[in-house]
């Protein structure tokens, strides 16, 4: 994009001796240690900044409701069980993480084999309309969620699916996303010979498909799973408007019940029921930040 | 081996059936009840364009739409000013700073937590009178008196803002940070060798060739930024108080669908935000490509 010359160009000569100074480069070398050190101190209060809300929670959880109204310490109560009792008198909050982790796992598992399928069917065949059909899902691609949020609700009505987990888990399997992504990776991954080979050796295009395709799919699959994961585990406008019933709600869907339940009158125990839907993210991403950043970095790169 | 491809279909069959119905047929159907005037139950009485010319004189949506920009506006400016700094001074060869990873992790951990746990934190820690933010600050002297943060319009706008900044600026930065350690070095050795300072290093060479990356990063966020429901919804009453400040596009659709029962009404809406965001991504595209053309005809 940028070639040398205007590299050269944009950049006046004037500033060279700064680098033939040799009798002061121990002073330069000074100064540097001491920009470092500002910038140091400037990113770990940086960092403060963006953990102190969650500091204050898992505090405040810890902490009564009139100890929490008198001020703010960091010094942690000691009243953590008192406001689990409350909490869990209103609002069953491991209930809403059970249902949140049975819709979470099936959809990505169905998210996972259908779009390796599809794939693997839209790489390694030829068929008629294939183009056709690839294209229509890119472009069905861009088209957001909230679109079809009318029609998506009128639909599980008629269908009687209301108040299930169905319309949550079964749209799972059309991921128009994650079959691009795959598609893409198995082309240049899996080379037709290896097909060809176990054609020859009496393999049945089934087992192909799962002993071949699929171990060779598993790390693109597994870096979508991630995000398939997380955006199922953090949805919110799909579950509140299909699901009911409270013993049916999703942790999101629960954290805005909370709100507006009795529990919203004793802050700790709001705090704690905040806490214990953020914590696990928070462990989770403790063992996976690096796999995480590595997949954000990938797909950003790739587009 | 001709009669293998019919596999083809085969596998690609359960994804079709289940995009059509889920997928297809609702977002078809959206669009047939935007031209009328159902109300969730009953019959569907055919209104012609009734609702869209409802929706481009309805001062709700207009307020929706410019409180929209605004809150996604502010919050943009600030991430992306913080994630080109910061990649600056990460990728800058003299300094030398380490803790990559480390920084990397703790900056982006806001993101991955479930958006209504954040907005539920964020509206008692902004509490006018009981709020630890308030508290915190007035100890630190930094406010004599408590601020209202969530019941005036501006300061409602700001911490949505705010708060979409704190979830976001460690995403950019991580994809800027991509971009960045894309980019070869053998262009920043030269500016080196040939005495070019921060301030040009990063002007002349790093700004140009993120561009790409910036443009992904702007749409993608521009995309998001306009479907933004779970904050403002969870943060303050659900229908955008204070005096609706907080009522975005899709709370407004949720709204009047869900609440209301204007589903015709809510469909038309539907799919002037799907219009806005057509537009508004095509027009993001098209200056960022037309910046290009000029500038490589100045070269």
């Amino acid at each position: 994009m940028i070639d040398r010359t205007e590299i050269e160009k944009g950049v006046p000569q004037e500033k060279l001796p700064e680098k033939t100074l040799l009798p002061h480069e121990a002073k330069i070398k000074k100064r540097r240690a001491l920009v470092k050190g500002i910038i140091y101190t400037l990113l770990i209060l940086m960092a403060i900044v963006c953990f102190i809300p969650f500091l204050m929670m898992l505090v405040n959880a810890t902490r009564s409701n009139d100890a929490i109204l008198t001020g703010f310490t960091l010094i942690p109560g000691s009243s953590l069980l008192e406001n689990y009792r409350t909490m869990m008198e209103y609002v069953n909050i491991w209930n809403g993480f059970k249902n949140s982790l049975i819709i979470s796992v099936l959809v990505t598992v169905l998210t996972g084999y259908f779009s390796a399928l599809t794939a693997y069917g839209f790489a390694f065949y030829e068929f008629k309309g294939k183009n056709f059909l690839f294209v229509f899902m890119l472009v069905m691609m861009m088209v957001p969620g909230q679109l079809g949020l009318i029609g998506f609700y009128e639909l599980s009505k008629t269908l009687g699916i209301l108040d299930t987990f169905i319309p949550l888990i079964v749209p799972a399997i059309a991921s128009p996303f994650v079959v691009f992504f795959l598609r893409q990776y198995i082309k240049t991954t899996l080379h037709p010979s290896l097909i060809e080979a176990a054609r020859i050796d009496g393999a049945s295009e089934w087992r192909i498909f799962h002993t071949v395709a699929i171990p060779i799919m598993m790390p693109a699959v597994a870096t979508m799973s991630i995000f398939t994961f997380i955006g199922s585990w953090n949805n919110y406008i799909m579950p509140l408007v299909i699901l009911f019933s409270p013993e049916k709600y999703t942790l999101p869907v629960l954290m805005g019940f909370l709100k507006g339940s009795q529990v919203a009158q004793n802050l700790g125990s709001m705090y704690l029921g905040i806490a214990i839907s953020v914590v696990p993210i928070m462990i989770a991403f403790l063992f996976l930040s690096k796999y995480i950043i590595n997949s954000i970095s990938a797909g950003a790169v790739k587009e | 081996m001709k009669n293998l491809n019919r596999y083809g279909y085969l596998f690609i069959a359960p994804f079709w059936i289940i995009f059509l119905v889920f997928n297809i047929y609702p977002v078809a159907l959206t669009f047939y009840y935007s031209f009328t005037n159902y109300s969730g139950s009953g019959v569907a009485e055919v209104v012609g364009l009734a609702n869209y010319q409802r929706l481009i004189t309805d001062t709700f949506f207009v307020e929706a739409f410019f409180n929209t920009w605004k809150i996604w506006g502010i919050n943009f400016a600030l991430q992306i000013a913080i994630a080109l700094v910061l990649a600056a001074i990460f990728s800058d060869m003299r300094v030398k700073m380490k803790g990559l990873a480390f920084f990397r992790s703790i900056f982006y951990l806001p993101n991955l937590i479930t958006v209504s746990s954040v907005a539920l934190l964020f509206g008692i820690l902004l509490d006018w009178q009981h709020g630890s933010l308030n508290m915190v600050l007035m100890n630190l002297g930094l406010i004599s008196e408590p601020i209202n943060w969530l019941n005036q319009p501006a300061t409602a706008q700001l911490s949505v803002s705010l708060i979409l900044t704190w979830m976001w600026f460690g995403h950019s930065f991580i994809v800027v940070m991509a971009g960045v350690s894309g980019i070869s070095n053998d262009y920043y050795e030269a500016a080196l060798i040939d005495g070019a300072n921060r301030a040009q290093t990063f002007f002349k060479i790093t700004l140009p060739l993120l561009k790409p990356i910036l443009l992904y990063i702007m749409i993608t966020s521009l995309i998001g930024g306009l479907q933004l429901f779970d904050l403002p919804m969870l943060l303050t009453d659900g229908i955008g108080s204070p005096d609706g400040s907080l009522n975005t596009m899709v709370l407004y659709l949720y709204n009047q669908a869900f609440k209301y029962n204007n589903y015709g009404y809510a469909a038309a809406v539907a799919y002037g935000l799907f219009i806005i965001t057509i537009i508004f991504s095509a027009i993001v595209f098209k200056s960022m490509y037309r910046n290009e053309r000029k500038q490589a005809r100045q070269v």
